[in-house]
């Protein structure tokens, strides 16, 4: 969510995803490697007849079991004397050959029946399929060897074998895009224009279904020259004379222990081609993996990564918590989003400070970066300090960090449904969060959590603690949250968002709540939100946060009835208000700016009316004036503004 | 829970009919005449006449596909011409051994390669990680027959820890410490493929998991890091793994069939190899049935599990 937040940049060109697609291939050295070794194979393989090798079949007794470099056999001789190097070979180029005609087999009997399964759906899909998933409830070899053992022992019963047990696998797959096919614009216009169903597989579906059908092929075709060779060296696929890297395998399996180079050789044979298309099918897929590819497939660290230059001195007058000359940066390849720059502010022990901002404006990321919590890579803390109660906790080692999480310092995250663990009962969740910094028994810490969910008015909380959150409604999954962050009698509630997810009624409920419970309690609360209506409601102060940066702070009555920057009072505007139906509610035209890439001087300045030219050049300050108030304008709004 | 194994249970009785359907169909393959091919091409025509009329191969296909159903289902699936004795024995017997064999395979596999996909995931782009994206890739690489060859070369003939094959020693074995040293090596050799499939696919799930809102809730609420990954993460990434293993338990079982080869384990997969090659077609058509029968209560009870694990599915 924290990554969501930050401004998105923009798609690149259609045209530049092949080029993509080739870069990132390119630079995946070991497909690249892969490839390569697949391509000499390839190469020495189809070379065979053209290259200077013994007869494969010349028998000479008198030499058989000959070592590697023997004269004459640069890999030996096998027990009838045979040239190992001539045999593999040209072994080589039948267990390759062999592997691709099951290959091509299998893709084209089972595209055949995909498509036609996709494409009539209804009895013809539900009979084509039942059939396909009768096949898969087989051990795949179970059909194989029952398929060799009708049609007899050979290389080409063991390759109609083969190919026949990876039908399903085609058959599912390409039924699967088809089924999606079917029902597109141009399929219906082939029908309407009169084109018999067949005509419509042939031109219109198959064309669409074929790079399918390829990588299929692609990730197969390694599995399927492994299986022939398995066969040949149960002694089922090729017969002798003719041997393919299997059945030389099993072949010299039976001098194993007194000539072990007539196995290791096609045994090694087969591990590298079947290596190397493993490494080909890799770099193929993470090519086409648009995950891999935006770099998404990360995982965030157990906190935040940490790197700045100096430690800003503690304020004067430490509060509960001090959020100071605070930056925090995603480094997403060789940019960098500056989502949150330079914020300070103070939270007072008992009181609630509301921030407030777009979507985008920092305010979630701030939130999180406290307790080292945006998700990292790619989020950097790139400069400042946060104190809680005077102790620098940025810097801090993480078991003390850890310490703090949950028990001093707590959150209340937006959706609770994908917040909750969907596996865990609530219940366990909670005791959970008391037995992570108390040593108290199980069933002490279930009572507790029973009077929480009590305390957050969940009713029949007994009944629910075994409750799963999926079994909940939103406004209870909220209140869950609201308990779990209570648990431990923090003296700080970091809420971030957390009544956006929840329909407006349900919103109520919960923000009196949270306001009865910080009263109760006297916990300080910093809440974040896009909502002024609830800042209002519920906030002893205001900061506003926009493009990463404060623009103005005070108490909240203050702000809101006498607001200093333009953009304050437009976010204002935009707050209904009851029995004023008739009023205008105003947008704010044009979107935040984006963070890696902000103009000098105001950000907001190219969606301010008020705008000059000075607003567009140099750095403006968060000026104090009246009072605890501070404001980041050149043309406050306020007559009382920047008294300079 | 009942209810739903009851469920599904009856849900797998179809699924068995049809696999007894495509086996009847694949042996209806045999070309020429089935009697001479399960006797032999040396048998007397009084020997043919007798198996034609044994076999009801005189009736229609449909009658002989009933005739055998119903035999099957009182637990005659024939003699074995070449062991002269009942098919269901004998495979029962063998059938032991295999699952001896899958058994601890499987178990390997899941464990090791859960725990190496967790260990990668939680150290990605870390040292450990490469080691095992490496030793993974090796490992999904190496044919099971090959890899078998090579240790029984290794620890059995120059260094002399394990027994280089079969299930028990000839003199003085059969107790449980000699099946165990019989067991390693074949049992690790089925496993390595399997656990790399697993590792690679454990790996990505947790990474996706541990990307998820609720870790990060986890780790607001001041879990530790370990049960964050050992807990939270792993538990979540299950859901995805479980069906992952069920899938791989039919690898490892196939892969059973050549290390029953390499290492002369007297298991059911061994039994169809020989009982190919000797045309014993009774044994073979008796072995598939009943191995690809329990394969799919396997996999029943894979599904049992991720009702289990996963409160979300409906049960």
């Amino acid at each position: 969510m924290t990554v969501a937040e930050a401004p998105v940049p923009p798609a690149p060109p259609r045209g530049a995803a092949a080029g993509a697609f080739l870069k990132l291939f390119a630079r995946n050295r070991l497909a690249a490697a892969g490839g390569i070794l697949l391509a000499v194979v390839v190469l020495i393989a189809i070379a065979a007849p053209i290259l200077p090798l013994q007869d494969p079949y010349a028998q000479d007794t008198s030499q058989k079991f000959l070592r590697p470099f023997a004269e004459g056999h640069l890999l030996g001789t096998d027990h009838l004397g045979r040239d190992i190097l001539s045999r593999l070979i040209w072994g080589t180029q039948l267990s390759l050959v062999v592997g691709l005609v099951a290959s091509v087999g299998a893709a084209f009997f089972g595209s055949v029946i995909g498509i036609v399964s996709g494409f009539y759906g209804g009895r013809v899909d539900n009979l084509l399929m039942r059939g396909i998933d009768m096949l898969m409830a087989f051990p795949y070899i179970l059909l194989a060897l029952a398929i060799v053992a009708a049609l007899g022992p050979g290389l080409v019963n063991a390759l109609i074998a083969v190919a026949l047990v990876n039908i399903p696998f085609f058959a599912r797959n390409i039924r699967g895009v088809t089924v999606t096919l079917a029902h597109k614009e141009f399929v219906d216009a082939a029908r309407l224009a009169g084109m018999s169903n067949l005509r419509i597989m042939v031109s219109e579906i198959l064309p669409n279904v074929l790079p399918v059908i390829v990588i299929a092929m692609s990730t197969t075709v390694g599995w399927m020259i492994l299986e022939t060779a398995g066969l040949s060296f149960l002694g089922l696929g090729s017969q002798p004379p003719v041997a393919d890297l299997g059945s030389m395998l099993g072949e010299g399996r039976n001098a194993l222990i007194t000539d072990p180079h007539a196995s290791i050789i096609p045994g090694l044979m087969i591990f590298v081609i079947v290596m190397s298309v493993n490494l080909l099918g890799d770099g193929v897929r993470d090519a086409l993996d648009p995950r891999l590819r935006s770099g998404a497939l990360t995982r965030p660290m157990a906190r935040t990564i940490v790197d700045r230059d100096h430690v800003p001195e503690p304020p004067a007058e430490p509060g509960l918590l001090d959020v100071q000359e605070l930056r925090t940066e995603f480094r997403i390849g060789s940019r960098t989003l500056k989502a949150v720059n330079d914020v300070t502010l103070t939270v007072k022990p008992g009181e609630c400070l509301g921030l407030i901002g777009e979507s985008g404006s920092g305010k979630s990321v701030t939130a999180l970066s406290i307790m080292g919590l945006v998700a990292s890579p790619p989020g950097v803390i790139a400069a400042g300090a946060v104190r809680y109660s005077g102790d620098e906790i940025v810097g801090a080692r993480f078991s003390q960090l850890r310490d703090l999480r949950g028990d001093r310092i707590s959150y209340i995250f937006q959706d609770p449904l994908s917040t909750l663990h969907p596996l865990y009962s609530i219940g366990d969740q909670i005791v959970e969060a008391i037995r992570s910094h108390h040593d108290v028994a199980r069933a002490e810490a279930r009572q507790r959590a029973l009077e929480l969910l009590e305390a957050v008015r969940i009713p029949n909380a007994k009944n629910r603690l075994d409750d799963y959150p999926h079994e909940l409604s939103g406004g209870m999954r909220q209140r869950v949250g609201i308990a779990m962050a209570l648990v431990n009698d923090p003296d700080l509630i970091i809420a971030d968002e957390p009544t956006t997810a929840l329909d407006v009624t349900v919103q109520a409920q919960i923000l009196s709540l949270l306001d009865d419970l910080r009263r109760e309690r006297s916990v300080a609360i910093l809440f974040i939100t896009h909502d002024f209506g609830i800042i209002a409601q519920l906030c002893d102060r205001v900061a506003v946060m926009y493009a990463g940066r404060i623009v103005e702070t005070g108490r909240t009555p203050d702000v809101l009835s006498d607001p200093a920057h333009p953009y304050t009072r437009r976010l204002i505007a935009c707050v209904p208000e009851l029995g004023e139906g008739q009023r205008e509610l105003h947008a704010i035209p044009g979107l935040p700016p984006a963070v890696d890439d902000l103009p000098p001087g105001c950000a907001f300045a190219t969606r301010c009316d008020k705008a000059r030219d000075v607003c567009r050049q140099g750095e403006i300050t968060l000026d104090p004036f009246t009072g605890d108030r501070a404001v980041r304008c050149l043309f406050p709004e306020t007559e009382t503004g920047r008294v300079a | 829970m009942t209810g739903y194994i009851l469920k599904r249970l009856l849900s797998a009785i179809p699924v068995i009919l049809g696999i007894t359907v495509i086996v009847f169909i694949i042996m209806s393959l045999i070309p020429g005449d089935p009697a001479t091919a399960i006797l032999g091409s040396y048998a007397t025509p009084e020997n043919v006449e007798k198996l034609n009329r044994d076999l009801g191969l005189d009736r229609s296909s449909i009658e002989q596909y009933f005739i055998w159903l119903g035999n099957m289902l009182q637990g005659d699936f024939g003699r074995s011409y070449s062991l002269n004795r009942p098919v269901l024995d004998e495979v029962l017997e063998r059938f032991g051994a295999t699952l001896i064999l899958a058994g601890t395979a499987l178990v390997l596999c899941s464990l090791l390669g859960v725990a190496a996909g967790v260990v990668s995931a939680a150290r990605q782009y870390g040292l450990a990680d490469k080691a095992i994206t490496f030793v993974v890739l090796i490992g999904i690489s190496i044919p099971s027959f090959f890899l078998g060859m090579m240790m029984i070369l290794v620890f059995a003939v120059t260094l002399r820890w394990l027994p280089v094959s079969g299930m028990y020693a000839i003199y003085g074995g059969g107790d449980l410490p000699d099946l165990i040293r019989h067991l390693i090596m074949p049992a690790t050799a089925l496993a390595v493929v399997a656990t790399g499939v697993i590792a690679r696919l454990s790996r990505s799930a947790m990474l996706e998991v541990l990307r998820q809102d609720f870790i990060r809730t986890a780790r607001a609420k001041g879990v530790t890091e370990n049960r964050v990954i050992w807990a939270h993460a792993l538990k979540a990434a299950m859901v995805s793994i479980i069906p992952v293993i069920g899938v791989q338990a039919g690898f490892v079982l196939s892969g059973a069939v050549y290390i029953e080869t390499v290492f002369q384990w007297p298991g059911v997969g061994r039994m169809l190899v020989t009982a190919i090659l000797t045309r014993d077609i009774l044994l073979v058509q008796g072995g598939v049935v009943v191995v690809a029968a329990c394969y799919v209560l396997f996999n029943l009870a894979v599904d049992v599990a991720q009702s289990v694990l996963d409160p979300r599915v409906k049960t």
